[in-house]
């Protein structure tokens, strides 16, 4: 018998008699396909205006800065403004997606705009998310051709440009964006799940020596969101 | 070759900690900030109990359909791409890893945080096999430079004083470069903090893109969708899984979860309880190799899930362990953690949940202290997130070893003779009336408390016995002043 049939038949043994109740698959069946939500806390049900200013003001409290802008073409001008802020180098390393390869960068000459996947030397990463949480102030990414995971994990400095209506109110909301755009994860190996989903509450920090809280352990020291306003007020 | 066990020595391991100043520091930084945030972040939400007891909804409907789900969740994986390794022993999942890492020639290895792989002792093997695994964890790094096992599940180095970890990297960094202001030659090392963390995120920077293998646990394992989930806070295990060529994630198999729905609920209460944040940094799903297109993220990925006795706990007594989280409130909160630390249950798992956990881990005899150190005060069921009744599986084994003769036989012998007594309430009131009445005449004469007293050595080593006051017992007296005899 292999490890993996001794595992299971040990488990089956512990189930004694229920372990043939015809009712035990077609519970796990419809649990995976209908994916039933659990009881919502009531911050992460308010209408999409409510849950914008909860979104930054989560955020901010985790040291995450928040730029409001009033359309993509003002964000290369505030991305700048960071740069110089924090005393920056001038080059970027930018996810190669499509909302971002679409701002105006040219407006900056100084800027330079390099596409691709984090390097260990990069300094400052620039990316869009999939979508804002506002019970906690998270981040959804995903990795993607036109997203490297590492944009996220290896620069100093991680800015995100997002829309306002990509702001959902808990959890359950986000992952249900994500099955709309990608469909159910099917059995199938072209199936459109990305490889990684990370969830980002604020800058990388530690409080493992003397439980004193320190920023930037290995992920990015700082985070910054340049939020787009579109007006679109969906729920 | 697992975690070297001394567990079998509590007794004098704790009294040992009992006497360690730095470990009395790092107690009233987990008794004090890190108990107080959960707290306060619990009462911010106030559907934090309600979602405590959906999560042992979604925990026992797990157990009840564990076989199933276990099966759903390695089809995803393999739908994914990914591979799932069934280990039944500390040792099968060693060698398993082992020869991952081989087919990939790994020289290193860098590992994220993760308990399993101190329960299987994988750092003493793969190294022994030529392997060098680096710890990532901040923590976890510290203790494996100062050769340690972790004191705590979620701080693994809390024992640590700041000094000491300057010493460390002192002793161990001997290329780093620190930091100079203009004028000013370079050093001694500081043991700030801050300093010692942008030490550490430096020296480690380059050991990811070096790794030829990535090592993480995983907290959950979803069915749905074949994803492992870690959640930490300084992001090195995503480091460490996304730069090396292969992934390999080591978790167990009561992780599992059906959807992401239950992820969602669970993760409410997760960090909350751990470490008081809403949410922590980094919680990130993996599931299968990079995707055609994906510029990033490794080639291969392994789930190794182990068994390790977990399996046989189904359907008994200590089912309710299988819906542990591994927070770490209960070590949080319990008295007897907080006084002698991590170190002194003597095994990967301390604390309540230790406890409980251990005995079937490692063989109550090697562990029967454990169920001991315990004052029974039950603030360990009261913050458990998953409402797991530590107390009751302590006394549970408790129980086993006073059945087992494992207890020594003076204290078997003792207990025995009080149950006797106990079933005999004639008997009961003779003896304890005569007992009262002896220790009142013989404590007369000693000035009204007892400095030893034979068989109590366990009361008077570290504090008197106070002599009772009054020649009767405690029940005389209260039917006689009912009776309306006054004093």
């Amino acid at each position: 018998m292999s490890a993996r049939d001794r595992i299971f038949a040990t488990l089956r043994a512990g189930l004694k008699d229920s372990v043939n109740d015809s009712a035990r698959p077609r519970a796990v069946a419809g649990r995976i396909a209908g994916h039933p939500r659990n009881l919502v806390p009531q911050r992460a049900q308010i209408p999409h205006a409510q849950q914008v200013d909860l979104f930054v003001a989560k955020a901010e409290a985790l040291t995450v800065t928040v730029d409001r802008v009033d359309s993509a073409g003002a964000v290369p001008a505030k991305i700048a403004d960071y740069l110089a802020r924090h005393n920056l180098p001038s080059t970027l390393r930018v996810a190669p997606d499509p909302l971002l390869e679409s701002l105006p960068w040219s407006e900056r000459p100084l800027l330079q705009v390099e596409y691709g996947p984090g390097r260990s030397r990069d300094l400052v990463s620039v990316t869009p998310a999939f979508a804002g949480i506002a019970e906690t102030g998270t981040l959804m990414l995903h990795s993607s051709a036109t997203t490297p995971t590492t944009l996220h994990f290896v620069p100093d400095h991680h800015l995100v440009v997002m829309h306002e209506s990509q702001i959902t109110g808990g959890l359950e909301d986000a992952f249900a964006r994500l099955r709309d755009k990608l469909g159910a994860p099917d059995e199938s190996w072209s199936g459109n799940w990305p490889r990684t989903v990370n969830f980002v509450t604020g800058p990388s920090r530690t409080a493992d020596i003397e439980g004193v809280p320190v920023l930037g352990a290995h992920g990015p020291r700082r985070l910054h969101i340049v939020l787009i306003r579109d007006g679109a007020a969906e729920n | 070759m697992s975690m070297q066990v001394t567990a079998q020595a509590f007794e004098a391991n704790a009294r040992k900690a009992l006497q360690d100043p730095n470990l009395r520091k790092a107690m009233d930084i987990i008794g004090g900030p890190m108990a107080s945030r959960r707290v306060e972040t619990a009462r911010e939400l106030p559907e934090f109990d309600a979602l405590r007891d959906e999560g042992v909804k979604i925990k026992n409907h797990v157990l009840q359909h564990i076989d199933l789900y276990l099966e759903k969740f390695e089809q995803q994986v393999t739908a994914r791409g990914g591979k799932v390794h069934w280990c039944r022993t500390p040792r099968e999942a060693r060698e398993t890893i082992l020869a991952l890492c081989r087919s990939r020639n790994a020289k290193t290895v860098t590992k994220g945080k993760s308990m399993v792989t101190e329960e299987i002792g994988l750092n003493a093997f793969l190294e022994a096999q030529g392997i060098q695994p680096i710890e990532t964890d901040l923590g976890e790094y510290i203790i494996q430079l100062a050769h340690e096992p972790p004191s705590h599940i979620i701080g693994p180095a809390l024992h640590k004083t700041r000094e000491q970890v300057a010493e460390l990297f002192e002793e161990h960094h001997p290329d780093y470069e620190l930091p100079q202001s203009p004028g000013v030659k370079a050093g001694p090392r500081s043991s700030d903090p801050q300093a010692l963390v942008t030490e550490a995120r430096a020296v480690l920077r380059e050991r990811y893109f070096q790794a030829d293998v990535g090592i993480t646990g995983a907290n959950f394992l979803i069915a749905e969708t074949g994803a492992t989930v870690i959640v930490t806070n300084e992001g090195n295990g995503d480091l460490t899984q996304s730069l090396p060529k292969m992934h390999i994630a080591v978790s167990s198999i009561e992780k599992v979860i059906p959807n992401l729905e239950d992820l969602s609920t669970i993760l409410r209460i997760l960090a909350r309880s751990a470490t008081g944040q809403e949410m922590s940094c980094y919680t990130t799903l993996s599931c299968g190799p990079k995707r055609p297109g994906d510029k990033d993220g490794p080639e291969e990925f392994h789930v190794v899930l182990l068994d390790n006795g977990r399996s046989e706990m189904l359907g008994t007594a200590l089912e309710p362990l299988m819906r542990c989280i591994r927070c770490g409130a209960c070590m949080n909160n319990c008295p007897v953690y907080r006084s002698v630390g991590g170190h002194a249950y003597g095994w990967v798992y301390p604390g309540p949940i230790g406890a409980a956990l251990d005995p079937h881990m490692i063989g109550l005899e090697t562990a029967r202290h454990l169920p001991n150190a315990s004052t029974f005060c039950g603030k360990c069921e009261e913050v458990c997130p998953m409402r797991i009744p530590l107390p009751d599986i302590m006394r549970h084994w408790r129980e086993q070893a006073h059945a087992q003769q494992i207890t020594p036989p003076l204290q078997r012998w003792g207990i025995e003779a009080w149950a006797f007594a106990a079933k005999r309430p004639w008997l009961y009131r003779l003896g304890s009336r005569i007992a009262i009445a002896a220790l009142h005449m013989l404590g007369r004469k000693r000035g009204g408390r007892f400095a030893r007293l034979p068989l109590a050595a366990g009361w008077t080593d570290g504090r008197d016995l106070p002599a009772p006051q009054a020649a009767e017992t405690f029940m005389a007296q209260y039917r006689r002043r009912r009776r309306g005899g006054g004093r």
